[in-house]
């Protein structure tokens, strides 16, 4: 059991909402480690009062979002050995939220969002017991309940990181996988959801360049397994006559 | 005092785990204003690391399966020590339970008939958990956070305010509990963002604060799980049940050192997974004890055709209870036939194809791959026991979910005791915090029919603010996390899988010595999102639990469960007619015996007298089988 220990270097963002700056420090490191280790040990060792989220350390809670050398990612699934040797890893705040204190930001943006997606709405003839679905029907909507909300693709998408304009009108990636999971599930009875995804959660904003997807600690295919979907099947009625007339004289939606 | 801010609420649930957010909707729909206060962010809670499912006699797989069934294991899994009406109330109604996160919008893996599809594990003679792959627990959490949401929509439709009914306060500390003329009046605590101090008056409290892991040095508990409601229960005057027994769960990752104690789901036994010996031996097979000799194979051969034919043949060892694989495990190890980093090996890729593997163990296929750069498709895992569960916890009337002794404080989920006896069965944590955080609320709701209009004087206010602020105007020199640090190593060293009298009670002696160095905790830096001023309020907690699992084991003289005496190896039935209780008198914690409530005779009845001959003395057996019970 022979842990090889060697230093490294880490530069640390520490501040408030007011002021802040980058911090070097030196610090041990071992084999088999990632960077929520590192940070854990500069709390202990040289700065006790450095600010961070973490939770369950094994890339399920998503807590301990941050960005490392300007990649959103989670620390605790941060390998050390990813970088090479003697390379200055640089621990920054999320860029798209407010700063807090050092490396935890306010990301109430994201919950004031989720209270903005109608809820599940179940068939009012099931009771409870009698739901019955296919498991190819559920896994669709699985996929996108797999979100941990590490906010991460919040952080990187472009429409909001750099545009706070845009956070009023743009609910992102996190709540379009959201909108998609309600929009698939076979027994959700709410309908119009891709089309208010459209109209009042910014879906348009979106063009698709896929950073979302690649941040993605639970590899949840954002882009293309439901935001893609649910902007081809909006522009479909949009742009279609037949269908457009359809769905006004049926008075449906038109999509399923 | 640095910023009070007061709210006054019908009733505060203290933590946002799956027990928290399902009495919070409960006590919702009864009409009650409800604070859920968190040390988290609301959907981070520990439940998320659940991984198997939740148990629940639906007999979606196999239509034998009923309450009375899921009753037995449960008893069995824990040695009898359970609460009778514990084991009873969550065997009849966990499937009402799970099917009704369905209708919230809870999406389980299915049958082929489209009902929700339930897995084998350890302990449950049928396929009983209902499960989500293995990412269960955050199903259950994202379910109840929806529904919350749910909630507070309607309520923003019909009384024009989100929050005016249900209000989550993420990432705030409750360090005390508050009483007014014996009664619970509030809670007070800060907010980590500032560490401005915050007052709630309410008539009820529910404690759902989970379990205490990180008070051992390897653990599958998250930061978060510190003993707080623990603490703050024998604080207020409550009592604790059977704290010795704490679980460590078999299979937990060695390899590398920064991910120890990381727990490798009971899922991969139950789909086939074999534990092995550095000479590629299946060991469980000489780890049978004689409880469970008629229930489990006793050759391979039996043991694999059971996968397929559960009808005509035992299961494998394998799917022993968790304390009888943990021991096990440790016991190869000490034997000398343990693997490179002092576990032994679990594999299950010679036992399904890739491809299945990844279907059915994705986050498992996952963790292994990104932090330990092993592929479990092609190699065997190593693994070894990380302290993961306590079972003790707050004595509760079980109906209700009351506190034993303090009017007005419920307690649900893992911090509430009783249930799991001595040992507690994979997926019986989750259908545990949806039954009784369900009842945590209703038994809430019920008090505060006929308690409202408390406040909380100036008198209690001023204290509990000067022993909040403490670490920063004390004198002392003493490092949080240099105490954490001598914490973890005693109840590692003295107080963890195998104990005996003499560590016990040099355990305590250094228990005591780490208090007094605890009492000149200083926090360096400001009260912004300070984690060293946190941890010293955590640290206090963890003391408090740690001296009772300590304490309680040394009073146990036998082993049981999740409690293990090297001086005295045995079961033995006296002990089981016995519950440690646990209280707090300020400066130290005292520990009694006190009688098991007497289980009724219909319930002796659902068991085979030659089984409960091994768990009861000849006195108990002659009166149930007299039917005087």
């Amino acid at each position: 059991m022979s842990a090889i220990k060697k230093m490294v270097k880490l530069r640390i963002w520490r501040g408030d909402a007011k002021d802040g700056a980058l911090q070097d420090v030196e610090v041990e490191a071992n084999e088999g480690e990632v960077v929520l280790d590192i940070i854990h040990r500069v709390q202990a060792t040289q700065m006790s009062d450095l600010a961070v989220r973490w939770n369950c350390k094994a890339g399920k809670c998503g807590s301990c979002s941050m960005e490392i050398n300007g990649k959103p990612r989670l620390a605790c699934m941060t390998r050390m050995n990813m970088f090479e040797e003697g390379e200055t890893i640089t621990v920054t705040p999320l860029r798209a939220f407010p700063v807090i204190r050092d490396l935890v930001t306010d990301v109430s943006f994201n919950y004031k969002k989720a209270m903005e997606i109608p809820a599940f709405e179940g068939p009012k003839d099931l009771k409870p017991g009698e739901y019955r679905m296919q498991q190819v029907d559920v896994e669709r909507s699985q996929e996108f309940r797999k979100c941990i909300e590490c906010f991460l693709c919040q952080d990187t998408c472009h429409v909001i990181r750099d545009h706070e304009e845009n956070k009023k009108s743009f609910a992102g990636p996190r709540f379009f996988i959201r909108i998609a999971e309600l929009d698939m599930h076979p027994l959700d009875t709410l309908r119009n959801r891709k089309q208010t995804a459209q109209t009042e959660h910014g879906l348009g904003m979106c063009n698709i360049t896929k950073c979302c997807t690649e941040v993605c600690p639970e590899h949840i295919r954002i882009t293309d397994n439901a935001i893609i979907p649910m902007k081809e099947r909006v522009v479909d009625v949009k742009y279609d006559p037949i269908r457009w007339l359809g769905s006004k004289i049926s008075k449906r939606e038109g999509i399923v | 005092m640095s910023i009070v801010e007061k709210h006054k609420y019908d009733v505060v649930v203290i933590g946002a785990g799956g027990a928290g957010l399902r009495a919070a909707v409960e006590a919702r729909e009864a009409g009650l204003r409800v604070a859920i206060i968190c040390k988290s962010l609301f959907g981070k809670a520990h439940t998320v690391m659940a991984e198997g499912g939740v148990s629940a006699s639906m007999g979606n797989v196999n239509s034998d399966d009923n309450w009375m069934v899921h009753f037995r294991d449960t008893m069995r899994g824990g040695k009898f020590l359970n609460h009778w009406r514990m084991a009873e109330l969550h065997a009849k109604e966990s499937p009402d339970r799970v099917w009704e996160l369905e209708t919230w919008g809870a999406l389980f893996d299915r049958t082929a008939e489209g009902k929700i599809s339930q897995r084998n594990f350890g302990g449950h003679q049928f396929p009983r958990l209902a499960h989500v792959g293995d990412r269960t627990g955050l199903e259950l959490i994202r379910t109840m956070q929806q529904r919350i949401v749910a909630m507070q929509q309607k309520d923003a439709r019909d009384h024009g305010d989100a929050e005016s009914f249900i209000k989550v306060f993420a990432e705030l500390t409750v360090t005390e509990i508050l009483k007014e003329s014996g009664k619970v009046a509030g809670t007070y605590g800060y907010w980590r963002e500032n560490g401005n101090e915050v007052v709630f008056e309410a008539p009820a409290v529910i404690l759902a604060t989970g379990g205490i892991g990180k008070s051992f040095k390897v653990t599958s508990n998250s930061w978060e799980g510190t003993g707080d409601g623990h603490a703050l229960a024998v604080k207020a005057g409550g009592r604790l049940k059977d704290m010795e027994f704490v679980q460590f769960h078999p299979t937990g990752m060695i390899w590398p050192p920064s991910v120890r104690g990381l727990l490798v789901t009971e899922s991969v036994r139950g789909d086939g997974g074999v534990l092995t010996n550095s000479e590629g031996k299946r060991f469980m097979f000489n780890y049978i004890p004689a409880v469970f000799k008629e229930m489990y194979a006793d050759n391979e051969a039996e043991g694999d055709r059971w996968y397929n034919d559960q009808a005509n043949n035992r299961r494998p060892p394998e799917l022993l209870p968790r304390d009888e694989v943990a021991r096990a495990i440790n016991s190869e190890v000490k034997a000398g036939r343990g693997s490179p980093h002092g576990g032994v090996f679990l594999d299950v890729s010679k036992r399904m194809p890739a491809d299945v593997i990844k279907k059915k163990l994705p986050s498992m296929w996952h963790q292994f791959k990104e932090l330990a750069d092993v592929d479990i498709t092609l190699t065997a895992m190593e693994v070894g026991p990380t302290c993961h569960y306590v079972m003790g916890g707050i004595e509760v009337e079980p109906d209700t979910a009351a506190a034993a002794g303090v009017p007005g404080l419920f307690a649900a989920g893992e911090v509430a005791g009783g249930m799991h006896g001595s040992n507690r069965l994979g997926g019986n944590s989750l259908s545990d915090l949806l039954v009784f955080g369900r009842r945590a609320g209703a038994g809430a709701a019920e008090y505060v029919k006929g308690n409202t209009g408390v406040s909380v004087s100036d008198a209690t206010l001023k204290g509990a603010s000067e022993r909040l602020n403490a670490p920063f105007t004390g004198n002392g020199d003493e490092n949080p996390y240099t105490l954490h640090a001598a914490l973890q190593e005693v109840t590692n060293d003295l107080v963890g899988i195998i104990r005996t009298r003499t560590e016990l009670e040099e355990a305590i002696v250094k228990l005591a010595e780490l208090r007094a160095r605890a009492t000149k905790v200083k926090a360096a830096g400001g009260r912004e999102f300070n984690p060293g001023f946190h941890l010293a309020h955590d640290l206090d907690n963890m003391l408090i639990v740690s001296e009772c699992i300590a304490r309680s084991a040394l009073q146990r003289e036998e082993s049981r469960g999740g409690h293990t005496r090297d001086d005295f190896p045995k079961m033995d039935a006296k002990w089981r007619q016995v519950n440690s209780i646990s209280t707090w008198d300020g400066t130290k914690v005292t520990v009694v015996t006190q009688k098991l409530p007497s289980m009724p005779k219909e319930l002796f009845d659902l068991f085979d007298p030659h089984e409960l001959e091994k768990y009861l003395t000849p006195e108990e057996m002659s009166a149930v089988e007299g039917g005087t019970k």
